[in-house]
């Protein structure tokens, strides 16, 4: 045996190294015809990763004191040689981050990856998901201009619009009866912490995908097809080993990724507005909102819904409700479809239509969120509203009623 | 080890009791971490009275000033602002300043000690954002009704000179009116009334 054998069953006596190694990468057999679509979830730890690592270094340069955050980021982007390029990286990545999650959920969506038996993977996707909204909201907070400011002023007050608890509540989680330094400090911790558990949920989410085994783009389930491949006689006859297979793969989609995140970074940093918005430039005056205030874009659906909800009883609760509702929705997602297949490719007119309603009606709440409130506008958003919630909640009906073709008995190219 | 002669009834409660007592012990642990997220006793010191100067506040300016960390609007109104508020109570949600949003003494048609000079927190009761002053007539995008007002930029909330909400905007009730007094004709001292509310 040679010495590097010899190392590796050392440790293997010690620690199930190879076993490992088998279970997840080398004898993982997934399906054969992944797309396009299945580079998303390797993109997204690979942004995670990014992002802890970006968010470390600005750590040991940020001040998370009211008086001292704003200047402190100005100083990463002048006086820290390269500041501007690690400091870019975090903002350009958390956006990234939701880009790369929207499509790997639409992903699970057209696919039915949230189907029997793999509706636990998706709940604890959709954990990481509500997660890296809080860890994301948080560290909007941390450059402290005007947009961090009265952005964190309308999300925690959210919390104070529930009722009888709801000003004690607002005052708990800011420390303070307005949004002050106690706030940014605590905010700053918990940004920080936050991404730790972001990745320890991955880990779990991983532990789940591979003990149901992934999806396909065909929604057929390849441990219950026919066995046997190159490889082993026992493992399903439409399976690969992940590894060299995938891993090669996913090579591809992180250097077509890198050369997208790059471009932003280097010539659209602040994407005209979107990724960082243009009042953070100044910093946070509590006695005077911006003109204008909108969240940053991956928030914005939701608040289109917040806002399209008028007050109630002298309670802005209501619009609340449908806020946290609408993102609630994702987490009924298996127990909703009845359809008789999982993946688009085999179901009928009504469900390819209704996917395609809630593609366009959460791109447009999307830019309405963006936009000031008119009466107009308004209207729209309610329609929108109506639609978003009747895509989830009249899923039972249609996705049984409607005309589903065969699915075949082996996953197709 | 055998398990003859074992009484699992009594190791099963043996089990829950000590989950029992550890789970109350648990909560008693988290009680200072929950707690410390509380305002601390500077915050709490922190909300001490301001005085502010309005002699050289002409009328149909306004100035803020700042009150536990929030912005308090003086405002001056014309003859006109004063004159056009009762016209506007059928808009309103509450004409009459019935909820609570005021000290007694402000519970009157134009929600002030004095009737020129108006007094509020400057904080949208939806969600926080403080609105802008709007004292233009009939602005393109307010519409040919605005005689003056606040605009809140957030939510589209509307409100008139006196504060008060008007109908089918997303905030709920009027702006709140902080207990405040005159200390001379023109200092102001907000945060404080003597007692009187």
């Amino acid at each position: 045996m040679s010495a590097m054998k010899n190392m590796v069953a050392w440790i293997d006596d010690r620690f199930p190294l190879t076993k490992v190694w088998n279970e997840h990468l080398a004898q993982y057999y997934a399906p054969k015809n992944f797309n396009f679509w299945y580079f998303m979830g390797s993109l997204a730890m690979l942004v995670l990763v990014n992002q802890i690592l970006t968010g470390v270094w600005l750590a040991m340069m940020y001040k998370p004191d009211a008086t001292l955050a704003f200047g402190s980021v100005e100083y990463i982007m002048r006086d820290v040689d390269w500041g501007w390029l690690i400091r870019y990286m975090h903002s350009t990545g958390a956006s990234a981050f939701f880009i790369v999650i929207y499509l790997h959920m639409f992903r699970g969506l057209i696919y039915g990856s949230y189907r029997k038996p793999r509706e636990l993977l998706w709940l604890i996707g959709v954990v990481i998901y509500v997660v890296m909204m809080a860890t994301a909201f948080m560290g909007y907070l941390l450059p402290w201009g005007q947009m961090s400011y009265w952005g964190a002023q309308v999300i925690i007050n959210l919390f104070s619009a529930v009722p009888v608890v709801g000003e004690e509540l607002g005052v708990w989680i800011r420390g303070d009866y307005v949004i002050s330094d106690v706030t940014l400090n605590r905010f700053f911790a918990l940004h920080f912490l936050l991404p730790f558990l972001l990745a320890a949920i991955v880990f779990i989410h991983i532990v789940a995908l591979h003990k149901v085994g992934s999806n396909n783009p065909d929604g057929i389930e390849i441990k219950k097809g026919p066995k046997g491949n190159r490889w082993s006689d026992t493992a399903p006859a439409d399976g690969i080993p992940f590894h060299p297979y995938y891993s090669v793969k996913d090579i591809v989609g992180v250097a077509g990724f890198l050369f997208l995140f790059a471009a932003v970074i280097f010539y659209w940093p602040e994407m005209g507005g979107y990724f960082l918005e243009h009042p953070n430039f100044e910093p946070a005056n509590p006695l005077k909102t911006p003109e204008h205030i909108a969240p940053v874009w991956y928030f914005t659906p939701f608040y289109a819904i917040l806002r399209a909800v008028p007050s109630m009883a002298g309670s802005a609760f209501p619009g609340v409700i449908a806020m946290f509702a609408s993102i609630i929705m994702f987490f009924l997602l298996p127990w909703l479809d009845r359809s008789p297949v999982k993946s688009i490719r085999y179901k009928g007119p009504i469900f390819k239509a209704w996917i395609a309603i809630f593609v366009v009606v959460f791109l447009v709440l999307g830019w309405l969120g963006t936009q000031p409130a008119t009466p107009g506008k308004t209207l729209l958003a309610q329609i929108c509203t109506a639609l978003y919630f009747a895509f989830f909640l009249l899923m039972p009906i249609y996705s049984k009623m409607d005309k589903t073709k065969p699915v075949p008995e082996r996953v197709t190219k | 080890m055998s398990a003859e002669g074992v009484d699992l009834k009594k190791r099963r409660f043996l089990t829950a009791a000590t989950s029992v007592v550890g789970a109350v012990g648990a909560g008693y642990v988290i009680y200072p971490f929950l707690a410390s997220w509380a305002p601390s006793e500077k915050a709490k010191a922190a909300g001490a009275p301001v005085e502010a100067d309005i002699s050289a506040l002409e009328p149909g300016q306004l100035m803020r000033v700042k009150w536990r960390g929030k912005p308090v609007w003086i405002v001056n109104r014309t003859e006109k602002n004063i004159a056009d508020l009762p016209s506007l109570d059928p808009k309103l949600v509450d004409p009459t300043s019935e909820v609570p949003q005021q000290p007694e003494y402000c519970k009157n048609p134009t929600r002030s000690i004095k009737p020129r000079y108006l007094v509020a927190i400057g904080i949208c009761t939806h969600l926080g954002c403080s609105p802008t002053y709007r004292p233009d007539v009939a602005p393109a995008d307010l519409g040919p009704e605005w005689v003056g007002g606040f605009f809140c930029p957030c939510h589209g909330s509307r409100f008139d000179l006196a504060a008060r909400v008007f109908k089918g905007v997303p905030a709920p009730t009027n702006l709140v009116i902080p207990p405040h007094q005159y200390l001379s004709d023109n200092v102001l001292l907000i945060g404080e009334d003597g007692g009187a509310s």
